[in-house]
C-alpha cells in the first residue's frame, strides 16, 4: 500500500470480497533525513505523508497495517542498479526492478512469513492461469491509458503464481469512483508521476551523488568522431534526447539527437534524427512467459512504457537473450529500458535492451 | 485471546485512574491559578497528586514539577540545567550510550549551543561500568544523565555508585527513571541523584503527564516560559485531569509494587525459560542479574524481528522491538548496537515486557504460538542467515 488510490482500492476490493487482508507499506529510505532539516534526500513515493495515507486507508477498511523497513534492500536492489546503469551509459527502468526484485521478492517473502498466500498490488495488469499448460500469464490491464504490464515483465512463474492485481480489470475512472463511493481518504489524490525516489525530478544530481566513482566529464562527438562539445557526465544523457545538449546545431542546421552513449570513452555521440531509426535490437535477462518456437514468433513489441506497440519478430538467441526485429524502424531504441513482446494483450517475453 | 506484552511502551490504565481522570475532567474544570472556589478545588487536587508522586519516589512534594511526560521531564532537566550552568563556564554533558532518545537527542540539540557530549559505552551486559564513567568526566562537566532502568533490555544501572562519583567530581546527576518507577522501589535519597524523570503512563496512569523531581536548591531554568506555574519551572495551565490520574496511579502502584514485582518476575521468568527451551537459537540480551522484573529481550537466530513482530501481532500477541521510525517501520536497536552486538543481532531481537494485568495464561499462549511462527519464518529464509546480514 503506497498510499495512492490504486493500491488502496486493491486492498479495499479484496477486503470486500472477504479475504483476510493485511496492509503492508514499504519504507524505502530514511524518513528522518527529510523530516528534520526539510531537505529532500529522496523523492516523493512512500514519503511520510504517503505512509500515513496508507495507514488511514487501512483503518478505514478495517485491516491491520504495517510499515516494513526495506531501506537496505531498496538501496541494494533498486537504487544501486539505477546509479550503475546511468553511469554505464544506459537508461534504467527502476520500477521494473522494484517489482521483481523487491515487491514480489523480499516483500513477498516477508508476507509469507506472516501467513499471507498472495501478494496483491495496485498495478493495472492481470494475471491468469492457462488451463492447458498450468502456466501463469501476464496480461495488460483493461485500461489502456494505465496499463502497467510492461513494468511487470520480469516476474517469474513463481512470482506470478502468488500475485494478484485487483484493479487490473478496472479503469482508472472506476477505481476513483469506487474510492469515492467507499469514502477512502485518497480518492482524489493525484497519480504519482516521475521516478518515486528522485527528488525534484533531478536524477542527474542523484546519480552523481551516489556513484561510487566520480562521474567523469567527456566529449560530445558526431558519428564520425568529430568533437562538437563537452559534457559533464554521460549519466546526464539518454538516447533520443535533443534538448540540453548545449551544442550549436549541426552544419546543415538540422537538430541533433543523442544517438549513443559510450561509457568507456565517456563519449556522447550525436546525429540527425534519422540516425535514431533502428529495426533490430538485442535484449538480455529475458523472461519467457510463453514458449517461443525455435524459429521465433510474431509479437507486438514495446521499447518503452509509453511507446506504441509495433509488430516484430522475436527469436531466442539463448535462454537469456533475444533478438527482436521490427517490421518498421523504431525511434530511439534505448539500452537499459525494457523491451516487452505481446501476443495481443498477453506478455510473451520481456528483457533488458542491450543494443 | 489477545496478549499485551508491551508494558514498556505503555500500560493499560487502571479503572480507578480512568475514573479519577473522568471525574476531574468533568468536575475540576477550574484553573488552578484562579483565586476562587473553582481554582482552589483544582489546585487542591493537584497538590494531592503531587504528594502521591513525591511519596512514590521518597521526595518532598515541593520538589515535584509536573510536565507533559517523560520526554519533557528529560528536556527540562538537561536544558534547564544547561542554561542555568552555562554562565559558570561548564559546557560538557555525559550520558550513557543506551539512553532514551529524549536524552540523546536533547544533548545533540545542545551541541548547537556549543555543548559537548561524551557518550559512555556499555558492554554486552548493558550496564555502565564506573571506570568508564570516570574516564568520561571532564573539568567542565555540568551534568551526567544516566537512566535508571533501560527500556529495551531492562538493565538497572548502579546509580548510587555512579552518582557519588559524579558528585565528587562537582557535577550534577540526572536520571531518566521512566522505566523503573512503578517497576522497582525508587528512592531518590538512596539513589543519590539530583534530578529524576518519571512518566505516568508507564505505571497504569494516563498519557501526556509526567514529572521531574528536582532536588531542593538545584538551580534550574524553565524551558517553557510564561506564567508562574510549578514554582516558575514549567509555565502553562496545568493538565489537571492528567495530573490527578498520575497521582492515583502513583498511589496504586506504590501499594501493589511488592506483590506485582514477585508475580511479574515469576511470569517473566516462566516466559523467558519457556522461550529458551522451546525455540532453538535464542539468547537473552543483556545482564539478567540486575534488571527490572517485567522485561526480557531475546535474540532469535535467523529471524528478522520485524517479521516475527508482525506475525505475532496477527496472532493477537503484542510485543515490540528496537525503536520505530516516524513511519512506524522498525530500525535497528541503538541499545543493542551500543552493547556491541553485530548488525544482525540488532535486528533479530524482540522485547517482551509484562505488567500489572499479565497472567500465566497469556505467557502460555505466547509459548504455544511462538515456536511454529519462528519455524515458519526460518524455513522461508532461503540462505540461512544470509538475508539477515548474519556475520555482517
Amino acid at each position: 500500500m503506497s498510499g495512492g488510490v490504486d493500491s488502496s482500492v486493491a486492498a479495499a476490493l479484496l477486503a470486500e470480497q472477504g479475504h483476510d487482508v493485511v496492509g503492508v507499506s514499504m519504507q524505502l529510505y530514511d524518513q528522518s533525513a527529510i523530516d528534520h532539516d526539510g531537505s529532500r534526500a529522496f523523492g516523493s513515493c512512500c514519503s511520510l505523508s504517503d505512509l500515513n495515507d496508507a495507514r488511514r486507508v487501512a483503518a478505514a477498511i478495517k485491516i491491520p497495517h504495517y510499515v516494513v523497513n526495506l531501506e537496505r534492500q531498496f538501496s541494494e536492489k533498486v537504487v544501486s542498479n539505477f546509479v550503475q546503469e546511468y553511469t554505464a551509459g544506459r537508461t534504467p527502468l527502476p520500477c521494473a526492478h522494484c517489482n521483481s526484485d523487491l515487491k514480489f521478492a523480499t516483500l513477498a517473502e516477508r508476507a509469507r512469513g506472516f501467513g499471507a498466500e498472495v501478494v496483491a498490488t495496485g498495478h493495472y495488469a492481470r494475471v491468469e492461469q492457462d488451463a492447458a499448460s498450468g502456466r501463469y500469464r501476464l496480461r495488460r490491464g483493461v485500461d489502456p491509458s494505465k496499463d502497467q504490464a510492461y513494468f511487470l515483465f520480469s516476474l517469474t512463474q513463481e512470482q506470478l503464481a502468488v500475485a494478484s492485481f485487483p484493479v487490473g480489470g478496472q479503469t482508472k475512472a472506476t477505481v476513483r469512483d469506487y474510492a469515492r463511493a467507499h469514502g477512502l481518504p485518497v480518492a482524489d489524490k493525484p497519480d504519482s508521476q516521475e521516478i518515486c525516489f528522485i527528488p525534484d525530478d533531478d536524477y542527474a544530481s542523484f546519480v552523481a551523488a551516489r556513484s561510487p566513482e566520480p562521474v567523469a566529464a567527456g566529449v560530445i562527438t558526431d558519428q564520425t568522431g568529430r568533437v562538437l562539445g563537452r559534457h559533464a557526465g554521460i549519466h546526464r544523457y539518454t538516447v533520443g534526447q535533443r534538448k540540453g545538449l548545449g551544442l550549436a546545431s549541426s552544419p546543415t542546421g538540422a537538430p541533433l539527437y543523442v544517438i549513443a552513449l559510450k561509457s568507456h570513452e565517456q563519449q556522447v555521440v550525436v546525429g540527425p534524427k534519422q540516425a535514431l531509426d533502428r529495426t533490430t535490437l538485442t535484449a538480455s535477462g529475458v523472461n519467457w512467459l510463453m514458449d517461443v518456437p525455435a524459429g521465433g514468433r510474431r509479437v507486438v513489441a514495446q521499447i518503452r512504457h509509453r511507446h506504441p506497440p509495433a509488430p516484430a519478430h522475436v527469436r531466442q538467441i539463448d535462454r537469456d537473450r533475444a533478438e527482436i526485429v521490427f517490421d518498421v524502424p523504431q525511434v530511439a531504441i534505448t539500452p537499459g529500458q525494457a523491451v516487452v513482446g505481446y501476443d495481443d494483450d498477453v506478455v510473451v517475453c520481456g528483457g533488458w535492451i542491450d543494443s | 485471546m489477545r496478549v499485551y506484552f508491551d508494558y514498556n511502551a505503555t500500560t493499560p490504565v487502571l479503572a480507578e485512574v480512568a475514573d479519577a481522570v473522568a471525574r476531574a475532567t468533568r468536575d475540576l474544570f477550574g484553573n488552578p491559578s484562579s483565586v476562587h472556589h473553582y481554582g482552589q478545588q483544582a489546585k487542591a487536587a493537584i497538590d494531592d497528586a503531587r504528594g502521591a508522586v513525591a511519596q512514590l519516589i521518597g521526595a518532598e512534594p515541593s520538589e515535584i514539577v509536573f510536565t507533559s511526560g517523560g520526554t519533557e521531564a528529560d528536556n527540562l532537566a538537561i536544558r534547564g540545567l544547561a542554561e542555568a550552568l552555562e554562565p559558570a563556564g561548564r559546557r560538557h554533558l555525559v550520558v550513557s550510550a543506551i539512553e532514551h532518545e529524549a536524552v540523546l537527542n536533547t544533548c545533540k540539540a545542545l551541541a548547537r549551543r556549543g555543548w559537548r557530549t561524551t557518550i559512555v559505552p556499555v558492554g554486552p551486559s548493558g550496564v555502565v561500568a564506573p571506570d568508564d564513567l570516570r574516564a568520561a568526566l571532564a573539568d567542565d562537566t555540568a551534568l551526567v544523565s544516566i537512566m535508571h532502568a533501560n527500556n529495551e533490555i531492562g538493565t538497572i544501572q548502579p546509580l548510587p555508585h555512579l552518582a557519588a562519583m559524579v558528585h565528587e567530581h562537582g557535577a550534577l546527576f540526572h536520571t531518566d527513571a521512566v522505566q523503573s518507577a512503578g517497576k522497582l522501589p525508587v528512592d531518590i535519597r538512596q539513589l543519590g541523584v539530583d534530578l529524576l524523570a518519571v512518566s505516568a503512563h508507564k505505571f497504569n496512569g494516563p498519557k501526556g503527564v509526567g514529572a521531574l523531581w528536582v532536588r531542593r536548591g538545584t538551580r534550574l531554568l524553565p524551558v517553557l516560559t510564561g506564567g508562574k506555574h510549578e514554582r516558575n519551572r514549567r509555565a502553562g495551565t496545568e493538565n489537571v485531569a492528567g495530573i490527578v490520574g498520575m497521582g492515583v496511579a502513583a498511589a496504586a502502584v506504590r501499594r501493589s509494587l511488592a506483590d506485582d514485582t514477585a508475580r511479574v518476575t515469576a511470569l517473566r521468568d516462566r516466559l523467558e525459560a519457556g522461550i529458551l527451551a522451546r525455540v532453538p537459537g535464542t539468547t537473552v540480551n543483556g545482564a539478567t542479574d540486575c534488571r527490572v522484573a517485567n522485561t526480557t529481550n531475546i535474540s532469535f537466530d535467523r529471524i528478522e524481528a520485524e517479521s516475527l513482530l508482525i506475525a505475532l501481532d496477527l496472532e493477537g500477541i503484542a510485543v515490540s522491538t528496537g525503536s520505530a521510525c516516524s513511519s512506524g517501520a522498525l530500525e535497528p536497536s541503538h541499545v543493542l548496537k551500543a552493547m556491541g552486538f553485530p548488525v544482525h543481532r540488532t535486528q533479530n531481537s524482540l522485547r517482551f515486557s509484562l505488567g500489572h494485568f499479565s497472567t500465566t495464561a497469556e505467557v502460555d499462549r505466547v509459548l504455544d504460538a511462538l515456536p511454529p511462527l519462528v519455524d515458519k519464518l526460518r524455513s522461508l529464509t532461503r540462505r540461512p542467515g544470509a538475508a539477515l546480514g548474519a556475520k555482517a
